[in-house]
Order: structure tokens, then sequence, then C-alpha cells
């Protein structure tokens, strides 16, 4: 049962209170691009790409609670150009090598450069000195894939209660740090850990397992990202 | 040593801030093993710590040398040949901005504006502010900090007023060129805080809001507002915050107003606290203002004593209310309201997404009001003075006198409290700055106004501004100001948020390769493209108006812009490749010229 309704680009939406416009929209079908979200995570409202306009000014949908009569515009052109810069900078902050990068197909980065019809980016690439930590048996974390979205801090914190993860230095300086002096295999966090799983790009990955599916039958191979969610949309009326 | 100091704040994790200030004094830099006693004392997580401390600029994990030497960056320091200072102290310590002389006694590191913008340049050496340096003067400065080991020592000339009270012991001058009634007029100690009980909170509340005092940090908001906000929301526990994080490069009223009029201030503050039922106040001061500490926790002992703070405050059975100055560490994102909470909690000053915001959930998620220096100022004397006389002063939107911050290119730099409404013609002809080209209203994060438009107005209603005026004049080139401003925000953005954190690092570099004369046309475009969507997606205010720098001049300097871009070549060839450039690498290795070119 809905307590009230919204607008997303003028369909009416129900939504329970204490939901955000983000969650909403997933229920009624709506897919509003994000990275740093997942589920059972707090928002984090780090990456911006699910920016809508809320009555007219910019919020992010994660972190927006929904609320009665509000009107969402979130399939603009307008909005869909800012996404794409988001996410285009995104692309040319790291190092991403989607080629042999083991996560290419399942990477909602990549994915979502797919379903934004990202060819290139129009930004210069930084090609950042980044490093890479295997020191812990069975994860290693590709700083080059990074893109500060946070998830593996929230979850370690949040979902694991260990705290392993967390942002060091500040401005485009910031990287994600674990707890110990010489690296991941130095700290409790296991491969089962959701900080472990929950990495939406190939910066933290579990060892051993690469390359297990096929190109061709990896996850967004098949369908675009944000089609699971677009599926639960009750079908348009025929006669387009 | 550690440990001591932990337990001297209660080995109390949202006291982070000032455990790892002592920790750094005494050990000159907080080391991992430090970081890890702090975690353990204080029940948090190592990298918690080192997250705190490589947030804020005025912290070091590598060790620095005995004597920490900061030179402002601020682009008002530029304007004096700030460079050519700089160069001395290299020369002279024989080491490069960043680094340590090999006996260990000094670092050399640049910071960003630390409000001596109408003295500079000027630097911090160690918590001592040293202003008006020149490069002859550099090589006695670092004798004597060597003789002595005591940076305080190198304060020869006390400034005017305060700054010369032993316990401030400055050579900072005031500069104060224009008193209103507001701010600087003289005040009674107790005088607001006894009208303000003798009605109800509510009754205060009504009386800031008939004065439509507007908050003075630039937003605007208006005051009443938000303490009625505060004051409905759920909870019985409240928190009152003062913003002295003023950090907006050209902004440094707040300085004055701590050095000349605290009283005042304190004043505001414990009216708030009554009006929206606080028990606690927090004044978070920015690091840069450490030197102001010992005098404002002295005024605060006085307060006490008077009983105008702490117990039954001025003989009010039930109102309680006291003051803590908690220190910030040289971050610009902590004058963010939420940011500067996070501080408060001992936190990376990161901004939070609103909703809730902090007057529903704030300092310890609990109802806390936000206010910046000036406006609680401004509430002390609505209190005193009545609702109607403040409101008389000033525009329709805009009641009230300003303060304005006033540097760069003009004969009379300094502090100015002005009524609101001056066009900025006017405002030129007050500051001797009638030949500017522009005026950086509001800092960089404000508005870059060109001499076409010096008919608009000072004030909520046309050009908005938290008090930073810096004048640019006729000999200066916009485009390396814009430059100056975007360095500025890309160092100052927390990185939370993508777009703010990358997005300024792309903005400056187009900016860059244009003022190097590699610029194509359409690269203007693309500039705006990347500034509207820094500007929209960005989490905080810091993003939001980052790009400014940029927008602001695109918009009123495109001439400045197109006079640098590349034209097309009559060879067709792409304008921005350079075949010898090309080439370069070949012709190295082959030791041979290119046969035709």
């Amino acid at each position: 049962m809905s307590d009230f309704t919204f607008t997303i680009d003028g369909v009416e939406v129900p939504a329970k209170r204490g939901q955000t416009i983000l969650e909403a929209a997933d229920a009624a079908g709506i897919y509003i691009p994000r990275l740093c979200w997942a589920k059972d995570l707090a928002p984090g409202g780090h990456c911006r790409v699910c920016t809508v306009l809320v009555n007219g000014r910019p919020q992010s949908a994660c972190t927006h609670p929904a609320g009665p009569g509000m009107v969402v515009d979130h399939d603009t052109a307008e909005l869909r150009a800012w996404r794409k810069n988001i996410v285009e900078m995104l692309f040319v902050e790291g190092n991403h090598y989607c080629m042999f990068c083991e996560k290419s197909g399942n990477c909602e980065l990549q994915a979502l450069g797919y379903r934004m019809g990202m060819t290139t980016p129009k930004y210069p690439y930084m090609f950042p000195q980044r490093t890479v930590d295997a020191t812990h048996p069975d994860v290693m974390v590709d700083h080059n894939r990074c893109i500060a979205c946070g998830r593996c801090v929230r979850a370690s914190r949040d979902l694991d209660g260990k705290n392993v993860f967390q942002f060091v230095q500040r401005g485009h300086h910031v990287r994600v740090a674990v707890n110990a002096d010489g690296g991941l295999g130095r700290t409790n966090l296991s491969a089962a850990d959701q900080a472990a799983q929950l990495c939406p790009v190939g910066a933290i990955l579990i060892k051993r397992v690469g390359y297990a599916v096929p190109v061709g039958r990896r996850l967004y191979d098949v369908k675009p990202i944000g089609s699971e969610i677009e599926a639960k949309r009750a079908p348009a009326p025929s006669g387009k | 040593m550690v440990k001591e100091v932990a337990a001297r704040y209660g080995k109390d994790r949202t006291r982070m801030m000032d455990i790892v200030r002592d920790v750094q004094a005494r050990f000159g830099h907080i080391s991992g093993a430090a970081m890890d006693i702090i975690a353990r004392e204080v029940n948090s997580h190592r990298v918690e710590v080192e997250g705190v401390v490589t947030f804020y600029a005025f912290y070091s994990e590598k060790p620095n040398g005995r004597h920490v030497i900061r030179i402002t960056d601020c682009v008002t320091a530029r304007m004096r040949h700030a460079e050519e200072v700089v160069e001395a102290f290299e020369k002279e310590l024989g080491i490069k901005v960043g680094g340590t002389t090999p006996d260990g006694q000094i670092t050399l590191e640049m910071t960003s504006c630390i409000g001596l913008c109408d003295q500079g340049p000027a630097a911090l050496i160690d918590d001592v502010p040293v202003t008006y340096i020149t490069p002859d003067k550099v090589k006695g400065l670092l004798r004597h900090l060597r003789e002595s080991g005591d940076a305080t020592t190198l304060v020869k000339t006390l400034g005017e007023g305060n700054n010369a009270l032993d316990l401030v012991h400055s050579m900072v001058i005031n500069n104060i060129r224009k008193r209103g009634d507001v701010i600087f007029a003289s005040l009674e100690a107790g005088a607001s805080i006894k009208n303000a009980i003798a009605i109800s909170p509510n009754e205060v509340i009504r009386s800031v809001k008939t004065a439509r005092l507007r908050g003075r940090g630039g937003a605007g908001f208006p005051a009443g507002m938000k303490w009625e906000f505060a004051r409905n929301a759920a909870g019985k526990r409240k928190i009152l915050v003062c913003n002295a994080d003023e950090g907006e490069p050209g902004t440094f009223k707040d300085r004055v107003i701590l050095t000349e009029v605290p009283g005042l201030l304190f004043e505001g503050m414990t009216v708030a606290g009554y009006a929206i039922g606080a028990a606690e106040g927090l004044l978070y001061l920015r690091g840069e203002y450490a030197y102001l500490k010992p005098y404002l926790d002295h005024l605060l002992e006085q307060r006490r004593a008077k009983k105008l703070l702490g117990k039954s405050v001025a003989g009010k059975s039930g109102f309680d209310f006291d003051i803590r100055v908690q220190l910030g560490a040289g971050a610009y994102v902590c004058g963010e309201e939420s940011a500067l909470i996070r501080s408060c909690e001992g936190l990376r000053g990161s901004p939070r997404d609103r909703p809730p915001f902090p007057v529903e959930k704030g300092y310890l998620d609990l109802p806390t009001v936000v206010n910046n220096v000036e406006t609680l100022c401004c509430a002390a004397r609505v209190l005193e003075k009545g609702a109607g006389w403040f409101a008389q002063i000033g525009s329709e939107q805009s009641s009230g006198t300003k303060l304005f911050s006033v540097s760069g290119d003009c004969r009379r730099p300094g502090v100015y409290e002005l009524p609101f409404g001056m066009t900025l013609t006017e405002f030129l002809r007050e500051v001797g700055g009638d030949d500017a080209q522009a005026v950086q209203v509001g800092g960089p994060s404000g508005t870059c106004v060109d001499r076409g438009q010096f008919g608009r107005k000072l004030g909520f209603e046309d050009l908005p501004t938290g008090g930073s005026m810096i004048v640019i004049g006729p000999q200066r080139d916009i485009l390396a100001v814009a430059s100056a401003f975007m360095e500025f925000f890309v160092e100052e953005s927390c990185g939370w948020c993508a777009p703010c954190r990358i997005g300024n690092v792309l903005i400056q570099e187009r900016l860059e390769r244009i003022r190097a004369g590699k610029g194509l046309p359409e690269d203007l475009m693309y500039l705006e493209d990347l500034c509207t969507t820094v500007k929209k997606t960005s989490r905080c205010g810091l993003g939001q108006t980052s790009p400014n720098p940029v927008a602001t001049t695109l918009q009123n300097f495109r001439k400045a812009y197109e006079a640098k871009l590349l034209s097309a070549r009559e060879d067709g060839r792409q304008p921005t490749f350079d075949l010898r450039a090309a080439l370069s690498e070949a012709v190295r290795v082959q030791g041979r010229e290119p046969v035709a070119h």
C-alpha cells in the first residue's frame, strides 16, 4: 500500500513515507541510472549520476525522500547530458582498460557507458599513477579502477561491522585506504564480506574467479543495465 | 604521550580535531603509530584517524620541520607579487615549497587564503600571522626564527586595537575604514541578553523575523526562520554553532569582529541559544585564526564570571548556556554548514546531502542552528536596539548593514560597514578603486562583474555577497585571476562527489590550454557545458559555485577568452596540431631532422 503519489516525467508514481525517489522509481519500474547506490546500503550521494530535478531543483534521487505531489523530471535531454558527462568524467579520472579488465561485461560503469551511448570520453584522460594491492590472499584492490563511490566503505562499516575501508586525502587526491599499515592482507577482511562483493567496477576483485563467464554471456552482454528494473514496469498500452 | 592527549579530551572521538592538533603540536606530525594509539584510545579505527589527518591541510602524517611556514596563495597576494616572496624563501632555505630543510628546522608550504588579503603577502609561521612580507625581509625573518626558536618573537610592531593585547600579541591590523551602527558601535555587555530573557524565546524569534535579518554568509537565509525550525524540531537538546570559518578568498571581516567586538558575537550566540532552546554553543574558529583563541577563551571565562554564561544566564532560571571554541585546521569546505558540523564531530569535513537539514539533524544528529559570525552580531543588535530600528537600515529585502572585506587594486583596502543597497560605482569610489575593470563580488564563488554592470546594487535583491570584494584593476589579466580561483577550488574540493572532484580539474585544464594560446573556438562551449554540469550536479554549495570563476568570466569577459583562441590554419591542418612537437621524440632518437615538413 502506498502512502501518497508523486510524478516522474508526468507519470504518477506511488510511494511510501520514508522512501527515496530512487526507491519509489525502482518499485514503479522506472530506472534512474546510479553507480554509488547499492541495495541494503545507506545512500552515499557520491556519483551524482542519479541527479533528477525535484520541483525544478537538482537533487540526487538516491538521497532525496519522495514527497506527496512532488514533480520530478528524470528522462530529459538536459539530465541525460549531465549524467553522461559525469560517467565520462569517471572514465578519464582513473585508468579503465575495459578490454582486459576481468570485470568487463559485469562492470556497472562500463554498462552505464554503453547504455548512455558513450563512445569515447570527450575529456582528456588524466592517467593517474595508482597502485595495486595484492597483499590479501583472496581479494585484490586495483586503485586504477576505483571511482570513489564508497560502497566498500559503507558496506564494511554498516553491513560487515569491520571498517576495513575509509576515504583518505581530499579533493582529486581522494582514495580509499585500508585499516592497516601494509595493505589489505593485514586487515580482517574476508572474501565473503559484503565490502569485497559490492564494488561496481573492477577495483575490488575476488582472486581466482576472473573470466569465468565467456564474452557474450556476461551480465550486461545480455541486457543493458537497468533492464531488470524496467521489466517491472507495467506494459505500455499497445498502439504506440 | 598520545594517550595523555586522548585522556585530556575524555577519550571522546568527537574531539578528534583537538586530539590530532595536540599530537601534532607535540610531535610535529601524526605518525601511523600515533594514529593506531589514537584509534585505540577513542574507540575508533586507524583508517578513520588517517582519513581525518589527511583531510585537513594543517595536519600532516609526514614529519614536518620544527617550524612550518605557510605562505598564502590567495589571488590578492599574487597581485602583490607573492611569487617573489615564495622565491626568496625557497632561495634562503635551499628547498622548494613542500620541502623541509635538511636540519629538520623549517618546512615551507603554500596555503589557501588566510584572511590577511588587505595586508599581504602574508604567511602563517607556526600559528603566528606575519604580514606585509617583501623579499628583502625574508632573510631577517628566517634568521630570527632560527635564533629564537619561537615564531611569536617575529612580532615586533603590534597591530592597532586589540591586536596589541598581550593575549593576542599580533602584527595584524584591523583596517576598519568605515564604522556603521550595527557591528562597530559600542556595546554594553549583557544588554542584548537582558532584553532577550525579558521576553519569551518565541518573541525573540519574532523580533529577529520582524527585523528581516538574513544570513550574512552569502546565501541570505532568514535567520528568524532558521531559529524557528530548530526551536520546533523534535528533541530536547539543541545546538547553536557559530561559523567562524571564513575561508572565501578575499574575506577577513570575521577576523576583525573576533578581534574587536567578540563580546557582541558572544551576546548574539547567547541570545540565539535562548531563542532556540540550546544549552551548548560551539564557535568553530578557522585554524588560520588560532592566534585569537587564547583571547576568546579568556573572554568566555570573564563572561562566566559575570554570569553571562553558564547556569541561569543573567539570572534567568532554566536558561543554561555555555560556549566552547572549536578549532578548524585548514579546509575551506568546512565553511559549508553541514561540513562544519562533521568537523565539529571530529570527522572529515565532507558536507551532507539535505534533507535532513541541520535544523532537524545536525551536530550529533541533534537539531542545530549554524549562523555566520556577522549574523549573530546583527541578532544581538536587533535585541538591543529593536527590530524596527534594524529594519529601517539598508534596503527592502536586505535590512541592516553589511561588512565588506575589500582587497585588491584599490587605494583603501580594509573592512567597511556599509548599508545594503550601494551601487558598485559608489562602492568603488568609497574604497578608491574607480579605475577597476572588474570587481569579484562574493569572492571566487561569487560573480566577476565588469564595468558595464557597475550600476548594480549590493544586496540580496541584486548582487548578494558574503562580503568578499576583490577589486581587479585595469592592468590585470582576467584569465589569470580566473585561473588562480580555479586552482583554489581544485585544491579545496572535498572529493566526496564526482562532478566537483573531477569536473573542476577538467575546467582548469581547458582554461590553462586557452591561456597558453592553444584553445579552439569550440573549447568555450566545452567549458560552458562542463561548468553547467558541475554546478547542477554537485552535492554542496562549494561544487555548485566552484565553476563560477570561469562561468561568470565567460559571460562577462568573453572577449578575453576569444583573444586567446587559435583560428583555422590556411594549410587545413588541425590548429592544435604541432608537427614539430609530434616529431620531437623521433628527432631525438634518430638524431636527424625530418626530410620534409
